[in-house]
Parts: C-alpha cells; structure tokens; sequence
C-alpha cells in the first residue's frame, strides 16, 4: 500500500504553518475587562444599546448558566476553561463609513485579501457602493468582523423584497416584536451550558425574516472571524420564514492563528413555517491548532431549526476542516405535518483535532421525513465521532428515516467512532440506519491507477468521491471553497 | 446525550436489603459507594430499575426436592436428558442434577475485585455456581444449566459460573432460566476460551412476569477462539442481558446473537461490546427485536476496534419490528475504532410488517393471523440461524411458536 504510506507521510508532514489564514488584524479595538459576571451581561447590554427586556433575558441566562454544570459525556477532551480568563465583548473603534475602497482601513482589506474575497465583494463588505449595474454574482455578505457586524450589504435590495437582514443588534432595537417572539423558542436560555452562556453574553449575529410568500432574491452570507486576543466569540443567528416564504443562508469562518485556545459558542435558531424552506450551510475553517495540538479554536455550537408549519423543510449542510475541537449537533425538531429534516455533513480530522459532530432528528408529526449523511475523514492523531438521534414521537405516523454514516480512516494513529441514538414510539414510523468504517480501498485504488492515474490523484478522487453526495448539496459558491479546504486540511492525500 | 441529571438513588428498599446482607463481602464497599446503576450513567441510559427500587429483596431458601422437581417439570418441561446443573433459588440439586467429568459446584467463594455495577453486586451476594473445565482437545458435548427461581416474597439469586476450555477444547452450554412469583435473578457467566477452543452458548431467559433478570456475561477468546451465542429473550418484567467479549488473539471468531420477543408491560435490554484487541479476527452480530402491546426493547451494541487490531472484519445487524402502536424501541449500535485497515459496518432498521409481504401472503389464500406468523418467524431466521444443532433449533423454534400462540390466543 504505497499510496496510504505516502499520503500518511504526507499529511504527517503538514504542520501548522500550512494554515494560510493565520493572520491577525492590528485594528484599535475597544475592549470590556476580563471576567464574566453581571456586570458584564449589563455593560454588554448597555453597550449595544438594548431595550430592558433584552437585559432581562439575558440576566435570566446568565443566572441559568450559574447554575449548570459543563457537560461531560462527550468524546473530545480538553482543559477546563476559565471562563474569568477572556474578555466578553470587543469592538472594533467607530469610523465614519467610506466613500470608497481607498478610504477603507487598510489592515481590514489585507484581511480579505488573505480570505480570497473577490475585490468587489470586499468594497462591498467594506461598506462601499458596488457600481450600478455590476450585481454578477448577489450575495449579500453580513460581515462579521469580532463582535460587532462591520457593515451589511445588499440590505437595500432585500427590503425591497421585505427580507429583513441586519446584525441582530440592529433587529433587537428595529423588530423588537420579532426577536421578542422568536428569540430563544427554539433553543431556550437555559438549554445547555453553552447555550445559557451565549444567551448571556451574545454581542453579535445575524437575524433574518423572510415574510409570507417571499422568496430571498439572494444567498445570504455571513463571515464569522475571530480577531482580537482572548475574545470568546458568542454569535447569536435567527433565522425566521413565514408561510411559504425560502431562503438559503450561508457561513464561512476562517479565524488566525494564535495560541491560546478560543471558545466560540454560538447560537443558531430557524424557524420554519407553512411550506417554508430553509438551507443552511457552513464551512467552518477556524484554526484547529499546531501539529502538537497546541491552540485551535473550541467550537461548541448549539444549532437547532424547528419545522412548524406543514411541509416545512430545514436542511443542514457542513464542512468541518477546522477547530481542535468541533462540538455540535444541528437539528431538526419536525412538528409540522410533512415537514422534511436534512442534514449533509463532512468532517475532516488531522493532526490532533477532535470533532464530535452529528444531528438529531425528532420527529413530532406525522409523514415527517428526514435524511442524514455523514462523512468522516480522520488523519494523523485525531479523533472523529458522529453522534446522532433520531426519535419518533407517538404521533409521527408514516414517518421516515435515512441515515448513512461513513467514516475513512488514513494512518493508524486516528479513531473514527459512530455513536447513534435511534428512538421509535411509534409502529408506522421507519427508521434505517447504516454506518461503515474502512480506508481507502486497494481496489479502488488499483483500479485508478491501472487507468493512468497517479497516486496521488486517485486517492484525491477517492476522497472526493467519498464526500460528493454531501458536497453536491452545497450552494455553489461555497462548494469551490469546500473542495479547497479538503485538500488543505488532507493536503497530499488529494494531490 | 444523557443529561446526567438524574440523581442517584443510593437510599433505595431494595439497595438497603442487598447492603443488609452483603455481610463482610469484599465487594459491599463498592456497591455501598456506587449504589445500584441508574439512567444518569450513559449505559443505563434507556433501562431504569426503577421497578424494582422498592423492593425489599431477602435471603432465598431453599425448595424440598419434592417440590423443586414439580417446579422443574411445570417451568421447563421440553428439558432433555443429558448432563445438567440444577438450582433452585440459587441452591445446587444434586438430585435433579447429572453432573459430566469435570463440573463441580461451588459454595460461598471469595471474588476477586469487581467494577461492573451487574458483577458487583453479583460478588457482593453470591453464593458461588458452576465451574467446569473442559480439558485440551475434549469435545465435552453439551451441558445444561438450569436456574430455577419460585418466590412467595421477592428474593435474590447470584450465581456465578466460570468455564474454562483449555486448547481444542469444545462444549455446547445451554443456560436456562425461569420462574414463578418475585425475584431477581442476577447470575454473571464468565468463558475464557483458549487456543482454538470453541464454544456456543445459547440461552433462553423465560423468567415469570414479576421477576427482574439482570445477567453479565464475559468471554475471553484466544487465538483461533471461537465463542458464539445466541441469546432468546420472552420472560421478566424488567430485563437486561449484558455481555462483553474480547478477541485476544490473531483469528478470533465471535458471534453474539439474540432475539428479544416481548409482549405486555417487558422492558428487555440486550447490552454487548465486543472487542476486537487482536489481529485478523471477525466478529458476528445479529439481533432482532419483536415487541408488541406496550413491551420496551433496549439494544446497545459496541464495537470496540483497539489500535493493534488490523484486518479487522467486524459487521452488527439490528432490527425491531413494532407490532403495537404502543411497542417502544431504543437502539444504539455503536462503532468505535482505532485501526484504519479494518472493514466494519452496522445496520439498523425499524418499522412494522410490510403491508406488500402480508398482502402477498393474504392473496395465496394464507390466512391473516398466519401470514403475520410467517413473517415474523422469518423475521427471526437469521439471528437463529446461528445454531445448527437441529434438536436445539426446533426446541428454541417451539418457544417462538408458544410465544405466537399467546398472542394469537
């Protein structure tokens, strides 16, 4: 097996510097004391300028956490977080907006030049007017830049449409009624550890509402970056479409390199309505830590959409590359009668990164149907485990599960674990569960090579072919920079 | 997933009755400090001892020979001749029992350390079991261990057996175990099979109504080891077949079969792990569950790949098939693996009769209630399938049919 002894050595040799967004923005910053009581929660609201009902829940969080235990049943390990030990809120300092590229801080545009944003996205995310007429491609991007969305685009074009899309500061002031009616009904304030701690200290995010019988006219964007020093990140996103009314919704994170460990708990609710739809998708590339498994991000993210209404659909698709430790569950809650559950998921583990990543799909309705596919790729000495529930209620008639678990081992210093729930109340409901584990095959390989490929490039294809059915679901913007990352995060082993 | 917020119950009636009497056992301080398993431990996640928590479980006496004869003809009247070890309430019958070379019977023995919640309050109480050593090359045939239990207040049993197959070695055990009134029944079965050793075990847990079965099982197997079981579960109010086996050596073979079969108010629970800690060995599972009226199966199956154990070809099938709108089915097939040249894969599925089989079946003339037997003894087959032994076969077939006959009745 030559190829598998290359591409071990291959992805042996990457090393940390391999991570090209390693870089950190030397913007001036403004910054809130180490600590984390109600205090805090109080500047952190004072600073945002948030009515006091928004205090009040957040008080209400906080002194849920206060009494939580941090979990433990999972797979990853790590050290205990001082949570004392970061700051709450940072903030870059106040400017007034640009008239042009040129007028921009020029760190900020070095920053998304290293990102590969094209030009025109960056004037746009930069706060500048594109040139009339050149909407090639409409993205709205919601770029979050730390804690504070540095500006939101496109926001004009959506209002014509009546999609509200704002940081979720500007919501909570603008819509009050909206977030007060929608903020925390899926995932609660007192939920789980990490949810209470964002619903305490939550800065920014993204809040979208698409009313009845709208279609978004675009993708939906947002950047998430984790800049300053010793910043926890807690993001906070809200996603709401009436009857009948789409979206898709797309996130990509890159974070730079450092060497402390960061906690990033995020919170992210959907919700769905009468033969709404909603796609969400992610490409998560924080960094995961030296070869050593010195620093990387946490990332311990609760993701949770609710299908309300009849016909409602909520598809979930990632990429996972980056973080030491990715920890998170996006799920369905499928009440509505015939609402659709989806989750497409690929995880990449290498050096000595740990993901325990999965869904859950509870099925409340009759004739909900759901589809989970998960692909796990583990290198080097990390641990991979996809963790899953899929529950039928008494009253999910005729109900449907799929569920395919895979997972690819390269080197034997690495884990792949498969740990599914599968729960059924009810005799009509079916439920299928499949999972396998194995490398690469040497007849697929041989059978590449036996056609002029190199090995290397078969084993590229392999892996691809390994991740398509979750890759082909992702909108196509992001799929170019999917496969990009795939072959950062395995360079070697895809050629 | 578990929240981890359910208290511990260390203050239970029936934790207090087994401290009572666990006496001066070297193992009442662990059971003292952990108390009995509770849902706030993830491998109980999906069984609570809720119903049997207060209870107050004595001391069992032992039945007259009279009696116990009675007892065994009414609870296993199909037993066939051939070796056996009879107990009834935990005590030996040396006249209900023939003993091969080799078997002897322990009492009271010391036990060394134990952790498994299941083992120690076994160790904590026991009062020994079988011991049987099946010598190099010795095809000892097959052996039958029959524990019977008839309470008129709740009592406890502990057995606890060991059998040794020495290299080559080859035996057919048959554990059987039944009932009448309320008891626990809480025996704890240990195999080590050595070089190319072999054993099958088949069990059949038809426990009464009332009573509590709570079994451990543990098989250690040598190079070139063979330990293959299957395991039928109809009895018990409350029931949990754990087993855990290790491949130890290059070759192993394990298969851990079962089929739980459970109507009324049953809460069976089939719990394994199996390992593979060795090079080139294959392990086997095929469980399949068939739960009606408002009976609750639990399957929680590991497989455990160490770093070492390349080549490994491990495959676990689960099924439940839901007969009542109030059957509950909790499934949780697990991989967790270290090696990267392995082939391994589980399946789950869950769901009712296919109307399109019953249809097929109805429309050959086959009536309703038949066409459902049909299926569902088919449904059965390939965990069955494992015990080739013909006699054994049709006598577990005919505790199937049984089951089938009561439910039509």
């Amino acid at each position: 097996m030559p190829a598998v002894t290359e591409t071990r050595d291959a992805v042996e040799t990457l090393g940390a510097s391999t991570y090209k967004w390693g870089f950190e923005t030397d913007i001036e910053m403004d910054i809130a004391p180490k600590g984390l009581n109600e205090d805090t929660v109080r500047l952190i609201s004072e600073r945002k300028a948030e009515p006091a009902w928004m205090l009040d829940w957040r008080l209400k969080a906080f002194r849920a956490w206060q009494k939580m235990e941090e979990p433990s049943w999972q797979k990853p390990h790590y050290p205990p977080i001082d949570y004392q030990d970061a700051h709450y809120f940072a903030q870059p300092k106040k400017k007034p907006g640009p008239k042009s590229l040129e007028e921009v801080d020029p760190e900020l545009l070095r920053t998304y030049e290293k990102l590969g944003i094209p030009l025109h996205e960056q004037a746009m995310l930069a706060g500048v007017e594109a040139p009339e007429g050149d909407v090639r491609m409409p993205v709205a991007v919601d770029a979050v830049f730390d804690s504070v969305s540095v500006v939101t685009t496109f926001r004009k074009t959506l209002e014509e449409a009546g999609v509200i899309f704002c940081p979720i500061s500007d919501a909570i002031r603008e819509h009050p009624e909206l977030v007060q009616k929608y903020l925390g009904s899926v995932v609660p304030v007192g939920d789980n550890f990490f949810a209470a701690l964002n619903s305490a200290v939550f800065t920014d995010g993204s809040f979208v509402f698409v009313p009845k019988g709208v279609r978004c006219p675009m993708e939906l964007s947002t950047y998430f970056r984790i800049n300053a020093r010793n910043t926890g990140q807690f993001e906070r996103t809200l996603i709401i479409c009436e009857d009948g009314a789409s979206v898709s919704y797309l996130e990509g994170c890159t974070a730079p390199m450092r060497d402390e460990n960061q906690l990033h708990a995020a919170v992210v609710e959907l919700v769905a309505m009468d033969d709404a739809s909603i796609k969400y998708s992610t490409v998560q590339n924080w960094y995961p830590g030296d070869e050593n498994g010195r620093g990387g991000i946490y990332n311990f993210v609760t993701k949770r959409g609710a299908c309300r209404g009849r016909n409602a659909r909520i598809s979930w698709t990632q990429v996972e590359t980056g973080s030491a430790i990715t920890w998170k569950y996006p799920s369905c809650i499928l009440a509505g009668e015939g609402s659709v559950g989806e989750f497409y998921s690929v995880a990449v583990t290498n050096n000595r990164q740990q993901a325990d990543t999965g869904t859950k799909m509870i099925h409340l309705g009759a004739n909900t149907r759901s589809t989970i596919i998960a692909k796990t790729i583990s290198a080097g000495r990390s641990d991979s485990t996809y963790r899953g529930l899929v529950r039928m209620m008494p009253k999910a008639r005729n109900a449907r599960n799929f569920t395919q678990c895979d997972s690819l081992l390269i080197g034997d210093q690495c884990g792949a674990h498969t740990v599914p729930y599968i729960e059924s109340r009810n005799m009509t409901a079916r439920v299928e569960h499949e999972a396998t584990t194995s490398k690469i095959s040497e007849d697929q390989l041989f059978y590449c090579r036996s056609r002029g490929l190199s090995e290397e490039d078969a084993v590229g294809l392999i892996v691809n072919g390994f991740c398509k059915d979750v890759l082909k679901e992702l909108p196509m913007e992001f799929a170019v920079e999917a496969q990009k990352l795939l072959q950062l995060s395995l360079e070697g082993s895809v050629g | 997933m578990s929240s981890g917020a359910i208290a511990k119950k260390t203050e239970t009636r029936a934790l207090q009755s087994f401290l009572k009497r666990a006496g001066k056992s070297a193992a009442l301080p662990v059971l003292k400090s952990e108390g009995l398993p509770h849902r706030g431990i993830e491998a109980w996640h999906y069984t609570s001892l809720r119903v049997l928590e207060d209870l107050d479980f004595a001391e069992a006496t032992p039945l007259g020979e009279v009696d116990a004869q009675e007892l065994l003809r009414n609870l296993v009247p199909d037993l066939t001749d051939g070796p056996r070890v009879v107990f009834v309430n935990g005590f030996f019958m040396p006249s209900l029992s023939s003993l091969p070379a080799g078997v002897t019977v322990v009492e009271r023995e010391a036990v060394s350390a134990e952790t498994h919640p299941l083992t120690v309050l076994n160790a904590a109480l026991g009062r020994g079991g079988v011991r049987f050593h099946v010598p190099e090359g010795v095809d000892a045939g097959n052996l039958a261990i029959v524990s019977l239990s008839s309470a008129e207040h709740p009592i406890s049993t502990h057995l606890r057996h060991e059998i040794a197959l020495a290299p080559g070695a080859r035996l057919t055990l048959l554990e059987i175990h039944a009932g009448q009134g309320t008891y626990l029944s809480n025996p704890v079965l240990r195999f080590d099979v050595s070089k190319a050793a072999s054993v099958r075990h088949v069990k059949l847990q038809a426990d009464s109504d009332t009573s509590f079965h709570l079994a451990f099982v543990e098989g250690n197997v040598a190079e070139e080891g063979t330990y293959d079981s299957f395991t039928l579960t109809l009895g018990g109010r409350l029931a949990r077949h754990e087993v855990r086996c290790a491949m130890r050596g290059l070759h192993g073979n394990v298969h851990v079969n079962a089929a739980q079969i459970l109507d009324g108010e049953r809460h069976a629970d089939l719990t394994s792990r199996i390992t593979h800690a060795a090079p080139h060995c294959n392990s086997r599972q095929t469980v399949k569950n068939v739960i009606t009226d408002a009976a609750h199966a639990v399957f929680q199956g590991k497989i455990e790949v160490e770093r070492i154990a390349q080549k490994t070809d491990g495959y676990q099938m689960n099924q439940a098939l839901l007969l009542s709108d109030r059957a509950q089915i909790d499934s949780k097939p697990e991989l967790e693996i270290y090696a990267d040249d392995v082939k391994c894969s589980h399946g789950a599925t869950i769901g009712a009769l296919d109307d399109e089989q019953l249809f097929y079946l109805r429309s050959r003339g086959i009536p309703e209630i038949e066409a459902k037997a049909i299926l569902v003894r088919a449904f059965l087959g390939d965990a069955l399938d494992l015990i080739v032994d013909e006699g054994l076969r049709s006598w577990l077939d005919a505790r199937v049919d049984a089951w089938w006959a009561k439910q039509v009745n």
